[in-house]
């Protein structure tokens, strides 16, 4: 068990005195602004040129740590973003935004969750966050995995697509946005949450805070370094542009609309 | 060959039809068996509703009182154990499966894939990505068990009926944490269709602008027995409850008939609908990107168009 400090501490120390860290995911996408095209060979989808920006979920995933911090539950917020070593401008947007420090791991690799889950494990190791905070989703991949990946393999408690989250005593009580409405459940801290959209309403980053980031660490750990092993897990062979739909005809109004669905059998 | 397993989704002892849609995904992989397992404090009752379900082997029962809630860190240590001996394990892509098959899939040491809407082969799948502006096709490793989401949407119910699987109970030695524990799930109560499920949807967006107007959606909606949807933008300002969004972080869905008013059709929207069979798209700019995608367009001030629709039922 890798927790074996992190209980030790918790149970000789009162709670709210423990330093705790949070660990938020912070990765680089495809804006989601862009209209994605699939390159004519089926090779992938255009990325040169394109505008990149935090994934939107992990913006709030760090409006949710900072809030915390302010908050007094936590002292330290660290953004970990995996990927390029073109990654320093987008890191800096979180520092800007106002995490302490930040964890840059450099691989020129795509890196699919299992693996990303892997690396936040030995971070994890590493820095003994009280909480990790991520995503419910990558809005490039749409995986909706590495949260919950992170948390077996770390044998903690999950709560993922949250919508509502309180520290208190050791745990978190969270409202998570399921198909059927509102669960909550707790879960005893150290644990990883996964952000949905109505969490929060991340903050806009100021002219003076740009400037205040230049000055905040960023590790660079070379993904070789840790011994996660790097093996493709899944291989994408095609890209192909989804199906479309065909434009259908504009009705001049309601009358005619109803006709027409009554025609089609759908009234 | 394939042996695959399909984890049940239920609530309130009753089997999710997502569950069979997931088997008529399996049935694509040709396997050499489908088995349903159902974990619950009393599965019997959602064993029998899955047996019934045409090309279901084997029901497989673990009746555990930790099981009553379906927390992901309590159920993917048993899966996980179950698990051995199947070449796939198949959950439906819902909030459920999303939460509880990457738990599985990283005890098992294994990637996942998300969003199955086709299968090319038994290990070869399709799946969406940028919010389904590309659909990728991928090989997933033929030495590892395969664990995927199944997107509902895309693939119909299997046919439940004719079915007479046998159910035997499984028993499963896993220890279990009592890390994360269930406190309670506020469901909204209607007496509308099921969203995910149902064969026509009226939504509602920004448009209708404001909680109380939100009610003319649902007065429409039960005329013609639909089940009732919104945009992200709808939900987010307080005018629904968040199980309606329909889209690319809401429901995916595919009725014979949606309806979409006052929404302005983003892309993140379009993503949940694009498997349904009709889209009527009701909104009062002519240049609304829903037009593009939509079957028939009404341009109209929806409060005007919605009472008239009702008189020309
Ligand atoms: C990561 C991410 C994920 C997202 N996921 C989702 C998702 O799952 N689902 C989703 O829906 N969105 C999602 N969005 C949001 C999406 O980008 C749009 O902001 C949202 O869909 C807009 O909702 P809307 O069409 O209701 O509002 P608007 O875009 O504001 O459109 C309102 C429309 O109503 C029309 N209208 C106004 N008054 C009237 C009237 N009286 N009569 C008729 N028409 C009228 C207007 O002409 C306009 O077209 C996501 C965004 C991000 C960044
Ligand atoms: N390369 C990465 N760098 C930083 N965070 C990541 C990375 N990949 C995944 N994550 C985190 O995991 C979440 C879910 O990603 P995914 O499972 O790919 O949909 C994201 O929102 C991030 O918080």
């Amino acid at each position: 068990m890798h927790m074996g400090n992190w209980q030790e501490h918790r149970r000789y120390t009162n709670f709210k005195e423990l330093q705790m860290k949070i660990m938020v995911g912070y990765k680089r996408v495809v804006d989601y602004n862009v209209r994605i095209q699939v390159k004519p060979d089926g090779s992938g989808v255009v990325t040169d040129g394109v505008k990149l920006s935090a994934n939107p979920f992990d913006d709030i995933a760090l409006e949710e740590a900072l809030r915390l911090r302010e908050k007094g539950v936590a002292d330290e917020v660290i953004v970990v973003a995996i990927g390029p070593a073109d990654l320093t401008a987008h890191l800096r947007n979180g520092l800007a935004m106002g995490a302490n420090r930040a964890i840059h791991v450099v691989t020129t690799d795509a890196v699919q969750p299992l693996t990303a889950a892997r690396v936040f494990l030995k971070l994890v190791e590493k820095e003994q966050p009280g909480l990790v905070i991520l995503g419910k989703q990558a809005i490039d991949d749409d995986a909706n995995q590495t949260g919950q990946m992170l948390a077996a393999l770390w044998d903690r408690p999950q709560a993922t697509f949250a919508g509502k989250v309180e520290i208190a005593d050791g745990k978190a009580t969270v409202t998570r946005e399921v198909d059927a409405g509102l669960e909550v459940i707790e879960a005893e801290l150290p644990a990883v949450i996964t952000t949905d959209l109505r969490l929060n309403e991340p903050r806009f980053i100021k002219l003076p805070d740009i400037m205040k980031a230049k000055a905040k660490p960023i590790d660079t750990i070379e993904f070789a370094s840790l011994g996660v092993e790097a093996h493709d897990h899944l291989k994408t062979t095609h890209y192909a542009p989804p199906a479309k739909r065909s434009k259908g005809v504009m009705v001049k109004d309601a009358a005619e609309l109803v006709a027409a669905l009554k025609q089609k059998g759908l009234l | 060959m394939s042996k695959i397993l399909i984890i049940a989704e239920h609530l309130g002892g009753k089997l999710n039809s997502a569950t069979a849609r997931a088997v008529s995904a399996a049935i694509a992989v040709k396997p050499e068996t489908i088995d349903v397992l159902v974990l619950s404090d009393a599965p019997d009752a959602i064993a029998a509703e899955a047996a019934r379900i045409e090309g279901v082997s084997k029901v497989l029962t673990v009746g555990r009182a930790e099981n009553a809630h379906p927390l992901a860190a309590v159920l993917a240590p048993q899966i996980a154990k179950a698990a051995a001996g199947y070449s796939h394990v198949f959950a439906p892509s819902t909030t459920f499966g999303k939460d509880l098959a990457p738990r599985v899939a990283a005890l098992l040491g294994v990637a996942q894939v998300s969003d199955v809407m086709n299968v090319e082969a038994s290990h070869t799948f399709k799946r969406p990505i940028y919010a389904g502006n590309a659909i990728i096709t991928v090989e997933a490793n033929p030495a590892h068990t395969v664990v995927a989401t199944i997107r509902t949407a895309s693939w119909p119910a299997a046919a439940t009926g004719a079915g007479s699987a046998p159910i035997e109970p499984l028993s499963i030695e896993a220890t279990l944490p009592n890390h994360t524990r269930f406190v309670e799930l506020q469901q909204g109560s209607s007496d509308r269709p099921d969203l995910q499920s149902a064969s026509k949807v009226v939504s509602g967006g920004r448009g209708v602008g404001s909680k109380e107007n939100f009610d003319i959606i649902y007065t429409f909606a039960d005329k013609i027995g639909a089940a009732v949807g919104a945009s992200r933008a709808a939900v987010d300002a307080g005018y629904c409850p968040n199980e309606m969004q329909v889209g690319q972080t809401g429901k995916i869905i595919a009725p014979e008939l949606y309806m979409a008013i006052g929404i302005s059709g983003a892309i993140q929207h379009l993503t949940g609908i694009k498997d349904a069979g009709t889209i009527v798209a009701i909104n009062k700019d002519g240049e609304a990107p829903i037009f593009e995608v939509a079957d028939f367009g009404l341009v109209g001030d929806l409060f005007k168009l919605i009472p008239e629709l009702e008189q020309a039922l």
